[in-house]
């Protein structure tokens, strides 16, 4: 039959009860799916964040450094630790094969953290929470994040980035 | 009616005109799909070893080689080489057609080849930097230039096939050879094609670009850019082998069982669907990106209000349906189940049909409508919960649907009698079986937070990681122990199996006598349900695990 | 023989592969590609 002509008029052919009942179905879910999903765009509070710019890797660079420069309280295996002011906003170097700084943020306050690459394509995963962005060099991401547990958190690089691309981690403390 | 002299001859089973040309393409095309397959499943041995930190095989950078090489060989050089056979076998031989322009199609396969010489032999012996970029190669970490040339030749050959397609179609209606309706299989054919040539144009584009950068010819491609076109690529081609391997469910129902759809009209709607929206769900790698906001990414990632989630639920109804049809005019008539449990499953086709099917909704299907949510895919991108859905989707699913196919295209096209009927009895158990038990594997790892394409996670403490390694890892040992019992025992019976004469012993084709009778099915619908339950559940225990992680927006 | 039935208008626009190939190009490159470049380049850059 698959092989085969079907009936010079197919169209005309009886769909059987069972089958309507199963299409009509299928229709209520997906729509009810589609705008749960709108719902928790509109009025959820975990979604992926809309605010970014396009920039040059340079300009990223300058304003990156600025402000760790102004916000370094000390340095773990030579990378920078920066409080995270609450009124101004953060930045998140992403490059081969580190994240920088590391952040001590407050729980359940709400950064502006700004996040880009210096070089190729990266991943910001946050780990235990388990919580993923794409990082892509020539693009700015704004993550408006409110961390609501304490703790010590790691970042993993999890984008493809080199043959170190498993060594590169970050650090986010939540005090 | 123009009379076409072509040399051919009959299938003595399904009575069909198999001529010359078309029987050489489809020929080489399974002979290089089973070849791709092979070294696919050299790379996945060695790489599921190795993310199997106990054992923790392969050193560093021979690692993402081989992890470039499986993708590049399963993911798209054996499903697009057997996708080639596809489309030849559905546009000529179904349709009683001759094949056009033989000599276009024959350059088309050599411009295949070359693209799939030349990237592997730079994957196995290029500097790694330049080699180990992974299937995506995402710019700007470059990849050597003959890897972007070797997959441009590869993409460019493919789409020439799929033009043929639709010559192949438009000339056997003009010739006269076929008139009305095509066959399902055909028109699910058609649709693989139609979604084949949106998918090659981005691959062109994306690669091309790539390629032109690598060579120093133009300065810069934007990475979000590359990331659009990449994946208007990557993705769709996905679902080329979702409509095809749809079309082979279909096909393997009848040829197994004598089962037919419901109804005509119902499953070509399902494919019209699919060719209209299902090439939107590209954005479903896009949505945790800084280049696209939240109205393209939801109206994209949901494929235009979930409509090719519709179409794959129609399909997910009208599949088992077919096959229960097919057994209750056979005889099989009693209860709810009868038809499943008195099933032919010790013909390999009909298993490697029936457990493609399960474990692609089960696993495949559900995890990917779960992860292309565009919230919920903030807990899932880049885990190895990715993995852990497309081997459920592509690999328990096309790939061991393709296997199902092959059990008949070798004894009807290559006209051998298979050499052994118990390998082939338990080859789609052991391929299923293993891929189900790895991909669950996968998938638990990755809601944990396990990253995919990693060499390993030491800093990370996840709760069972080091058993569901071992899962994971078993299962890869059982389902290449499957993967390679089908290529051997391919490869052998090709060169020593015996002639063909008349119609081959084994796999049976089933012969109904009222083909067209349909009969109601009591036990699809309790299938049905059951997986409709099975999928809200999932649904919304993701959605809550969402709830639980920090505030952002 | 039966005398034939004249085809619904529907199920001729459903047969016609051309037209299928034609819709299934335009849609996707409408909503995913064209709709994507316009969101890329609509960015805001920075200095
Ligand atoms: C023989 C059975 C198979 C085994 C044991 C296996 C195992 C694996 C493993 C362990 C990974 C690595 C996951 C990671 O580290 O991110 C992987 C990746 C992958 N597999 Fe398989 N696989 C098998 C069959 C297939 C088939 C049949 C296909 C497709 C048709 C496929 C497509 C892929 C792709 C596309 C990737 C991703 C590569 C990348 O991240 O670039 N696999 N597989
Ligand atoms: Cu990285
Ligand atoms: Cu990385």
């Amino acid at each position: 039959m698959a092989i085969n002509k079907p009936n010079e008029v197919y169209w005309e052919e009886k769909v059987g009860f069972s089958e309507k009942a199963w299409v009509l179905l299928s229709i209520v879910a997906c729509i009810v799916m589609f705008m749960v999903m709108v719902a928790w765009a509109i009025a959820g509070k975990q979604n992926p964040p809309n605010e970014a710019y396009r920039v040059s890797i340079p300009s990223f660079a300058e304003r990156a450094e600025a402000f760790i420069e102004k916000y370094k309280v000390d340095e773990e295996n030579g990378i920078p630790v920066v409080e995270a002011p609450e009124d101004e906003d953060s930045y998140l170097i992403a490059r081969m094969f580190y994240f920088s700084p590391v952040l001590i943020l407050k729980q359940n306050q709400t950064y502006r953290i700004r996040v880009s690459s210096l070089d190729v394509q990266h991943g910001l995963s946050i780990q235990p929470v388990n919580m993923n962005f794409q990082v892509v060099p020539g693009y700015e991401y704004v993550l408006t994040i409110k961390p609501t547990e304490k703790g010590e958190f790691l970042i993993v690089c999890n984008e493809y980035c080199g043959l170190a691309h498993h060594v590169m981690k970050g650090k986010i403390i939540v005090k | 009616m123009a009379e076409v002299l072509v040399e051919a001859r009959t299938c003595p089973v399904t009575g069909l005109r198999v001529v010359k040309h078309a029987e050489n393409l489809i020929k080489v095309n399974a002979v290089f799909a089973v070849l791709a397959l092979l070294f696919g499943t050299i790379g996945a041995i060695l790489i599921a070893l190795t993310r199997w930190e106990a054992i923790h095989l392969l050193p560093t950078d021979l690692f993402y080689r081989m992890l470039t090489f499986h993708g590049m060989n399963m993911l798209v050089f054996w499903i697009v080489f057997f996708e080639g056979a596809g489309l030849v076998f559905a546009s000529t031989i179904v349709l009683n057609a001759r094949q056009v322009a033989p000599k276009l199609g024959y350059l088309a396969v050599i411009l295949m080849i070359l693209g799939f010489l030349l990237t592997n032999f730079i994957i196995l012996t290029g500097d790694v930097n330049e080699t180990a970029v992974m299937f995506t190669a995402y710019v700007p970490l470059k990849a050597h230039p003959l890897f972007y040339l070797g997959y441009i030749l590869f993409a460019v050959g493919a789409l020439i096939m799929c033009i043929l397609f639709f010559l192949n179609v438009y000339n056997a209606k003009r010739e006269g050879t076929y008139e009305g309706p095509v066959p399902l299989f055909t028109y699910g054919i058609a649709a693989a094609a139609v979604i084949a040539v949106f998918t090659l144009v981005h691959g062109a584009l994306a690669l091309g670009s790539a390629f032109l950068w690598s060579l120093g010819i133009i300065e810069v491609v934007d990475a979000s850019l590359y990331r659009l076109l990449f994946w208007g690529f990557g993705h769709p081609a996905q679902q080329i082998n979702l409509a095809a391997m749809v079309s082979v469910w279909y096909l393997l129902s009848y040829f197994t069982v004598g089962g037919v759809t419901p109804s005509e009209k119902v499953s070509r709607t399902a494919f019209l669907l699919y060719v209209l929206f299902i090439n939107a769900g590209s954005a479903h790698h896009l949505l945790v990106d800084p280049g696209f906001g939240a109205p393209w990414k939801i109206f994209n990632t949901s494929y235009v209000i979930y409509m090719a989630v519709l179409a794959s639920l129609i399909h997910c109804f009208a599949i088992p349906a077919s096959a229960e049809i097919g057994q209750r005019k056979r005889g099989f008539n009693k209860g709810l189940f009868t038809w499943l449990i008195k099933a032919p499953w010790s013909n390999p086709a009909f298993s490697a049909f029936f457990i493609s099917l399960v474990i692609f909704g089960f696993i495949g299907g559900a995890s990917g409508v779960i992860m292309g949510v565009e919230q919920i895919n903030m807990k899932l991108h880049n885990t190895l919960g990715v993995p852990g859905h497309f081997h459920g989707t592509v690999a328990a699913g096309t790939s061991l649907a393709f296997m199902g196919l092959a059990y008949y295209v070798v004894p009807l096209i290559f006209r051998r009698e298979w050499l052994s009927k118990f390998w082939a009895r338990i080859q789609p158990f052991l391929f299923g079986g293993g891929l189900f038990l790895m991909a669950v594997s996968m998938n638990t790892l990755g809601r944990l937070g396990i990253p995919r394409r990693v060499w390993e996670t030491s800093a990370l403490v996840v709760p069972y990681k080091e058993l569901l390694q071992a899962t994971l890892g078993i299962g890869a040992v059982v389902a290449f122990l499957g993967a390679l019992v089908f290529i051997l025992h391919t490869v052998l019976t090709i060169i020593f199996g015996k002639r063909v004469e008349g119609k081959p012993k084994f796999p049976e084709v089933v012969q109904v006598s009222n083909p067209d009778e349909k009969t109601s099915t009591p036990g699809t619908i309790v299938l049905a349900i059951i997986f409709f339950l099975y999928l809200a559940i999932m649904y919304t225990i993701n959605w809550y695990w969402l709830s639980r992680v920090w505030e952002v927006r | 023989m039966r005398e034939k039935k004249p085809v619904p208008l529907i199920q001729l626009l459903y047969d016609d592969i051309f037209l299928m190939l034609l819709l299934g190009l335009i849609v996707p490159a409408l909503t995913y590609t064209i709709w994507g470049l316009i969101e890329i380049i609509s960015k805001k850059v920075l200095p």
